[in-house]
């Protein structure tokens, strides 16, 4: 969703990132034996059994209570997005996951409604002026709040295609669009209030207008 | 939380444990199948690989110019595919830009060359601040830019999985491809990181 508390791009009052540049040989992969189990069940719900897909997924932990949210680590934040969408898909119970787990299990706050795509009528070229919809969207959406309302210019559009965001986040069966990358000023994003560069960020044609 | 028992939330431990027991008691888990995927996370998906490629097109001009225009391609040649690398974009740095990855939405990236996303990467202060303070935080982090050279900052919102092209740092020139890729880090691939500049020349080190 859109305004949600994990579309953390811009915002302010976080400090330092605890790492310095090279100090890490990032082995082993995970620190504790149960962290593989996100991504690994999260494929078996994902590819194995088809039961959601990835999509889902990411607006399932979008889902979570705010609070829950940001005092959860990040596989415990997959655990508890996979483990919400099995329930929903009525694969296994909430019931059961406490009995197991021998304690509370809090899953994501309930599903809303998608919305359907709405890709230019013509493609965006390379160069082109765009502005960002000014919009605000209450489902699953893969454009940053940052953004919202913003001109950029195209530098770049996939080959590829995909199901839009919004509608299979949802569960809901969609067409594939290709993606634009597009280039924005941080000064037209925040202003003074940011360091002076660049931002690009790949959105889908449905969210943007020609300029 | 949103909870409605009296009880307390159960470990994150047990509650994995026990998502992996529920789905196994409804036989839904095919036998060995966390075990490849698990091994595929931490062995497959390596840096190591995203350093070989950018060593390659150090040394083979046709091979850059490839990697430049379908990065997909280019790493499938060394066999760098599937999952959260469909469609895979290399960004060049030059003298005068250095590119930068984030996800602000959750934390995507291109497991297959970069591996597993490392934990600064999915951090809060990471994904909050790097598009808005990037030479703020590259500089917190070790990378002291001068002015000249621009931050650009990709941010993974949609399907395109980057990883960075970094410049050939100068005295490596009769270095072989595979000293090369010792160079080329994760976080070099990310984009936090320049590769260092040998001390040392090769032939010392043989």
């Amino acid at each position: 969703m859109m305004d949600g508390i994990h579309d953390l791009g811009g915002v302010q009052g976080f400090g330092r990132v605890q790492h310095s540049a090279n100090s890490q040989s990032y082995k082993p992969v995970f620190h504790e034996d149960w962290e593989h189990l996100g991504y690994s069940l999260l494929f078996l719900g994902a590819g194995e059994l088809g039961l959601f897909n990835v999509d889902e997924l990411r607006h399932a932990i979008e889902r979570m209570e705010p609070r829950q949210y940001l005092t959860s680590s990040y596989y415990d934040r997959i655990i508890v997005g996979v483990a919400s969408l099995f329930v929903e898909k009525g694969a296994i119970t909430r019931q059961r996951l406490e009995e197991l787990a021998a304690g509370a299990y809090p899953l994501a706050l309930p599903l809303g409604t998608g919305r359907a795509a709405r890709p230019p009528a013509t493609p965006f070229q390379i160069g082109e002026r765009v502005r960002v919809c000014d919009e605000h969207v209450d489902g699953h959406v893969r454009m940053p709040g940052y953004v919202r309302g913003k001109y950029g210019t195209v530098v770049h559009r996939t080959t590829h295609e995909w199901p839009f965001p919004d509608t299979v986040g949802h569960g809901l069966p969609s067409g594939s669009e290709p993606t634009y990358h597009v280039l924005f000023t941080t000064q037209e994003l925040w202003g003074d209030a940011a360091d002076a560069g660049t931002v690009v960020v790949d959105l889908f044609g449905s969210y943007l207008l020609k300029a | 939380m949103n909870d409605h028992s009296n009880t307390a939330r159960a470990t994150a431990s047990n509650r994995a444990v026990a998502l992996k027991n529920a789905l196994k008691e409804r036989e839904l888990v095919p036998e060995g199948y966390i075990e490849k995927f698990t091994e595929i996370m931490e062995n497959d998906f390596d840096p190591a690989n995203g350093a070989r490629v950018v060593a390659r097109a150090w040394v083979d001009p046709q091979y850059r110019q490839l990697l430049l225009s379908d990065g997909t391609a280019a790493c499938a040649q060394f066999g760098y595919t599937g999952v959260q690398g469909e469609y895979i974009i290399a960004l060049e740095n030059t003298p005068t830009l250095q590119n930068v990855i984030v996800c602000t939405l959750c934390s995507c990236t291109a497991w297959p060359v970069l591996g597993l996303p490392p934990d600064w990467y999915k951090s809060f202060e990471y994904r909050a601040r790097v598009v808005r303070e990037s030479r703020t935080v590259l500089r917190e982090m070790g990378l002291d830019l001068p002015d000249e050279v621009e931050i650009r900052v990709w941010d993974t919102s949609a399907e395109t999985r980057y990883m960075v092209l970094p410049m050939r740092p100068s005295g490596t020139e009769d270095w072989t491809e595979a000293q090369l890729a010792t160079l080329v880090t994760k976080d070099v691939l990310i984009g936090i990181a320049r590769p260092q500049s040998p001390t040392l020349s090769p032939r010392g080190n043989q």
